[in-house]
């Protein structure tokens, strides 16, 4: 990978961009979530939350046993505010 | 992040927005301060907040309080230097009868007192504000208003606090958490923590949800509760509107953020208080279903993630500010009802004047712990979500 490759594609976000942000001190995937929105677009993180935490290892030196995902929200997919509003089951 | 300070003139503990805020003004200041957070930076209320500022409250102490704080606020990012991400689109307050109308009538006359821009609109000028409103839909007869409303990222201004205390020669410690405070004659001597001891005299509780727990290590009783509150956020759409709304009976806010997302919360029926962290169906259901109420289009947007985050619930529903009788050098920051993250500039500006020129003012004293001391107490009725 180069470091203008695309690791989270819903926010726009560079390899060389989560790298300053963990040599800033920003060193778990929550924290580089709130600091770069990592993994809070339509895709929930489905994509660059385990590229991420492959480059955390790298440059903290830790196993990904180490590094644990931040909480994974509902719903799994994406669901229009009409069908959740619906009484019908 | 090797071995912590073992010694600091104020240790605060919780580094949401106002820890961070707090540890920023007082290093300013020239006081040492060190911040202890158990997580990480902005991992309670800071970070799971809808991120609005709104200064149309019904007590005079709150709306002066997000008054002097909005003013702070927009001169925030030159004096950081850095992103706060302020946009003032105001906040449209639905009225929905006419007991609603006499206590916006009774807000907006104190509010305008306090030199505030609000007005009261008609069902047309709702429309002309938020366009996508379903007047008839949300049993609207008026609403009230406020240009200079709007929201900050909670993030950046939290991490931009954190940037600029440590500029200042504050000592941030994440992930460290405090197990026990030490006194001797009734004054604060230590903070334990798990990474080690530090001496000080002066505690700061900001600990938010978490802050009973920590005054009950010095034996104080705080009254607040935690309550579980949830949020939804949407894919991006195109900018349609740049007020939040929010509505006191119907409980419910929303607002479109910077980048497109539809933002927003509704308290779900008979909640408990409580520690529960999960995401429930019954919020995300009700909070759809009057949220298409309101704004009928937006049935076809798509939901992406919920959340839930605590509110620090007092019994008058306004913060505990300043010391603590009983306990010399035991400061409180907490009991922020759902609304520290918009308080946050004038609460840490009012407790550095206290902890560092040892200058009180009316609005510490109106909001310090001793008035649930059997008092009558006046309750914020303005509260959403």
């Amino acid at each position: 990978m180069s470091s203008k490759t695309f690791i989270c594609r819903c926010e726009d976000l560079l390899q060389e961009e989560i790298e300053e942000a963990i040599d800033q001190g920003y060193t778990t995937l929550d924290e580089l979530k709130c600091k770069l929105r990592l993994g809070m677009g339509p895709c929930q993180g489905r994509g660059c939350l385990s590229l991420a935490r492959r480059i955390l290892c790298q440059k903290t030196n830790k196993s990904t046993e180490e590094i644990s995902l931040p909480m994974s929200r509902p719903p799994v997919v994406p669901v229009s505010l009409g069908t959740l509003a619906s009484d019908e089951k | 992040m090797n071995s912590i300070e073992k010694k600091a003139d104020v240790v605060i503990i919780g580094g949401g927005v106002n820890g961070c805020s707090l540890a920023y003004q007082l290093a300013k200041k020239g006081v040492k301060v060190v911040l202890c957070e158990k997580k990480y930076l902005c991992y309670g209320a800071t970070g799971r907040c809808g991120a609005g500022i709104r200064q149309q409250w019904s007590t005079k102490e709150n709306a002066e309080l997000a008054i002097k704080s909005v003013k702070i606020f927009e001169k925030l990012e030159k004096e950081l230097g850095q992103e706060i991400g302020l946009r003032q689109g105001g906040y449209l307050i639905a009225v929905h009868d006419d007991k609603d109308m006499k206590q916006a009538e009774k807000n907006v006359e104190m509010q305008k007192s306090l030199g505030l821009d609000v007005s009261i609109l008609t069902p047309d000028e709702i429309l002309d504000i938020v366009p996508i409103l379903d007047v008839k839909g949300m049993k609207a007869i008026g609403a009230t208003f406020c240009p200079s409303d709007g929201h900050v990222d909670p993030f950046k201004t939290t991490h931009a606090y954190a940037k600029a205390a440590e500029k200042s020669g504050a000592k941030l410690y994440k992930f460290t958490d405090v197990t026990d405070i030490k006194t001797k004659n009734k004054g604060i001597v230590s903070v334990i923590t798990d990474k080690g001891e530090i001496k000080t005299n002066i505690v700061v509780n900001a600990a938010g949800a978490w802050s009973k727990q920590i005054a009950e290590m010095l034996d104080i009783k705080l009254p607040n509760k935690p309550f579980r509150k949830e949020i939804l956020v949407t894919e991006r759409v195109k900018p349609m509107f740049k007020s939040m709304v929010i509505s006191f009976k119907d409980g419910i806010y929303f607002s479109q953020q910077e980048e497109g997302q539809i933002l927003g919360g509704i308290p779900i029926p008979n909640e408990r208080a409580g520690f529960l962290t999960n995401p429930t169906y019954d919020f995300i259901h009700h909070m759809s279903k009057t949220l298409t109420r309101y704004a009928p289009s937006l049935k076809y947007v798509n939901v992406i993630r919920q959340w839930a985050g605590f509110y620090d619930v007092t019994p008058d529903a306004r913060p505990i500010l300043g010391k603590t009788e009983g306990v010399e050098g035991f400061i409180q920051c907490n009991g922020f009802s759902g609304h520290g993250f918009m308080l946050s500039p004038m609460v840490t500006k009012l407790l550095s004047e206290l902890i560092a020129d040892g200058k009180t003012s009316d609005i510490l004293e109106s909001l310090n712990l001793r008035r649930f001391n059997g008092k009558k107490i006046e309750k914020e009725v303005s509260v959403v979500g």
